[in-house]
């Protein structure tokens, strides 16, 4: 009888030994591929290379991105909103991964939740900035002039410093030969790979030719954001935005949230919602609420993309020889997908390293570490439906925000509708906990009050000001 | 405006003092900061660290008061890492803790070097 769900150091060493006489292991002169060079890509390759170098492994990393980081606008962007959460900028830091300054667009130290109903500012209880404001790629079309690098250059660099070859080329085929992944390049070229690790997201082709594969791999469920950059002054971006990330809960039909993150001489919109076009992406931006914290002197949108995001994944993101991280297989619920990318492609690295890279040994060793990410998804749903139906009543608009005010205002006060949306919203905690704090019972017994303060007579129980 | 992350230490400004109680470690961004231990006959320089090392690892892993004080030494930057956001995810991969361990070890391996130092005088 097995007492826990952590498979046993026997079961390890048998499956080793299974996988080491099926050459399902990787040993000198084995070669990998990583198609995709973003965070999962680059971290996969990165903590592959320090794990085979710490056991005296020899082994050759190619990773196939043809965009180079170090170009403006979409040629050379990953297209997200690029926010690193408080958590993850942390567990990086543990790491020894420290987000050199060149990186860090802007340090965040606080996020203003805004409603129909009022605007509140909640600070991080660190009382330092942790949580980072960055450019996946070199910025924004026109964002030249800027002396800022790229997040995910600067992750590939770390790759590169441990011997990873970028190879500047686009997969147009995978086929499977004699047991083993071979990449096709648009010049008919044919290599043969002992693992393949797709990191190539939900917004490349390279995904969708898995499902030819004798034991094919689907991509995963989608949705689509909008991301737009307006370039503004320092000053002004400062003296509207601070250091603020600022959410948007708006009662527009189809958004689910939408944000506005500061950043160097631009600022970033970022939207989620159902079926979003231009309809809504206007109606969002005139809205009376966001107009009132956009820059003034904002040049219309230079650089605009609407990035798949990843819902779900539809079947395990593994396969003999094959193993998809990031949000080519299982990452976060709308938040924090670079922590995912961190999360998955160590559980990779490590499984190829000391486990093998057989279906079994995937299975085992990678797929805890996406199961325990699903799992919270699921609950993040039930947590971002909730959020819905708060949206949804005037009242119950006015509950969140006179209960995260008040927690604002004293800060002595068990801060539980702050903590919420904190985390909620950046990120930085798994759901699960979110929900957790949410069901505490001085939660709710805070709610109630909140609630018969509302019913008082105008005046008695209120402090400050209010929306319309 | 600040890109920046974590807190900014002035020249000579206390980051960790001896004898408190801590619930995180910290890691220096940018600039040196310097590790000096109380002892009977006054302060005693212990080390100096620059961006990418770590202190204060000792209040995460067990419940006792700070072992030294930390000052930075001319501008410095360190960034908190949390005690219970450190020890989760060791908890779930537990190979975080080897980026530690590395550290830590060298740091056994400096301390043997100089105990031995110090015999060699007094022999």
């Amino acid at each position: 009888m097995r007492l826990s769900a952590q498979p046993s150091v026997a079961d390890s060493l048998s499956s080793f030994s299974t996988d080491e006489k099926a050459g399902f292991t990787l040993t000198d002169g084995s070669r990998i591929a990583v198609v995709g060079g973003g965070p999962a890509g680059s971290f996969f390759a990165y903590f592959l290379l320090k794990m085979a170098r710490s056991i005296d492994l020899d082994i050759a990393v190619d990773i196939f991105e043809p965009r180079s980081f170090s170009r403006c606008g979409p040629a050379g962007c990953n297209h997200c909103g690029g926010v690193i959460s408080e958590s993850l900028v942390q567990i990086l830091a543990a790491e020894g991964i420290n987000l050199p300054q060149q990186v860090v667009q802007r340090g965040i130290e606080s996020y203003v939740v805004h409603m129909d109903v009022g605007s509140v500012a909640i600070q991080s209880t660190a009382g330092e900035q942790r949580i980072a404001a960055l450019y996946r790629g070199n910025g924004p079309r026109e964002g030249g002039d800027a002396p800022w690098e790229s997040f995910d250059g600067y992750l590939q660099g770390m790759a590169t410093g441990l011997g990873a070859q970028v190879v500047r080329k686009l997969i147009t085929g995978v086929d499977w030969r004699e047991g083993f992944p071979w990449l096709i390049s648009p010049d008919g070229a044919a290599t043969r790979y002992d693992l393949v690790t797709v990191a190539s997201g939900v917004n490349s082709n390279f995904i969708k030719l898995l499902g030819r594969l004798p034991e094919p791999l689907f991509p995963p469920d989608t949705t689509r954001a909008y991301v737009c950059e307006y370039r503004s002054s320092e000053r002004e971006i400062s003296r509207i935005l601070g250091d603020a990330v600022h959410v948007f809960l708006l009662t527009i039909p189809r958004l689910e949230f939408a944000a506005i993150i500061p950043k160097g001489q631009f600022v970033t919109v970022v939207m989620v919602g159902d079926d979003l076009d231009q309809k809504l992406v206007t109606e969002f931006l005139l809205d009376p609420v966001v107009r009132a914290c956009f820059p003034t002197d904002a040049t219309p949108c230079v650089c605009s993309c609407s990035p798949l995001l990843n819902l779900g994944a539809r079947s395990r993101p593994y396969a003999d020889r094959i193993v998809l991280i990031g949000d080519s297989g299982v990452t976060r619920l709308y938040k924090d997908g670079i922590g995912a990318a961190l999360r998955t492609g160590k559980a990779a690295a490590s499984t190829a390293i000391f486990h093998g890279v057989s279906k079994a040994a995937f299975a085992r060793h990678f797929w805890p570490a996406c199961r325990r990410i699903e799992q919270d998804n699921a609950i993040g749903k039930v947590m971002f439906g909730t959020t819905a139906i708060f949206k949804r009543f005037r009242f119950l608009r006015r509950i969140m925000y006179r209960m995260a005010r008040r927690e604002q205002e004293l800060p002595s006060r068990r801060p539980h509708m702050s903590s919420l949306l904190w985390n909620m919203f950046t990120g930085s905690a798994p759901y699960t906990d979110i929900c957790r704090d949410a069901l505490h019972p001085g939660f709710a017994g805070n709610m109630i009050m909140q609630a018969a303060a509302g019913l008082l007579p105008s005046g008695a129980g209120r402090k400050g000001v209010e929306g319309p | 405006m600040s890109s920046a992350l974590g807190t900014v230490y002035r020249d000579g400004e206390t980051i960790v003092r001896q004898g408190e109680m801590g619930d995180c470690m910290y890691v220096v961004q940018a600039g040196q900061v310097e590790v000096v231990q109380s002892a009977e006959h006054g302060e005693q320089h212990l080390a100096f660290l620059k961006a990418g090392d770590f202190f204060g690892e000792m209040a995460v892993f067990e419940h006792e008061l700070r072992s030294a004080t930390v000052r930075s030494v001319g501008e410095s930057r360190a960034l908190k890492v949390d005690k219970k956001t450190l020890l989760r995810r060791i908890g779930e991969d537990p190979l975080l803790a080897v980026n530690l361990l590395q550290t830590m070890s060298h740091r056994i391996r400096d301390l043997n070097a100089e105990l031995s130092h110090h015999r060699e005088i007094h022999l």
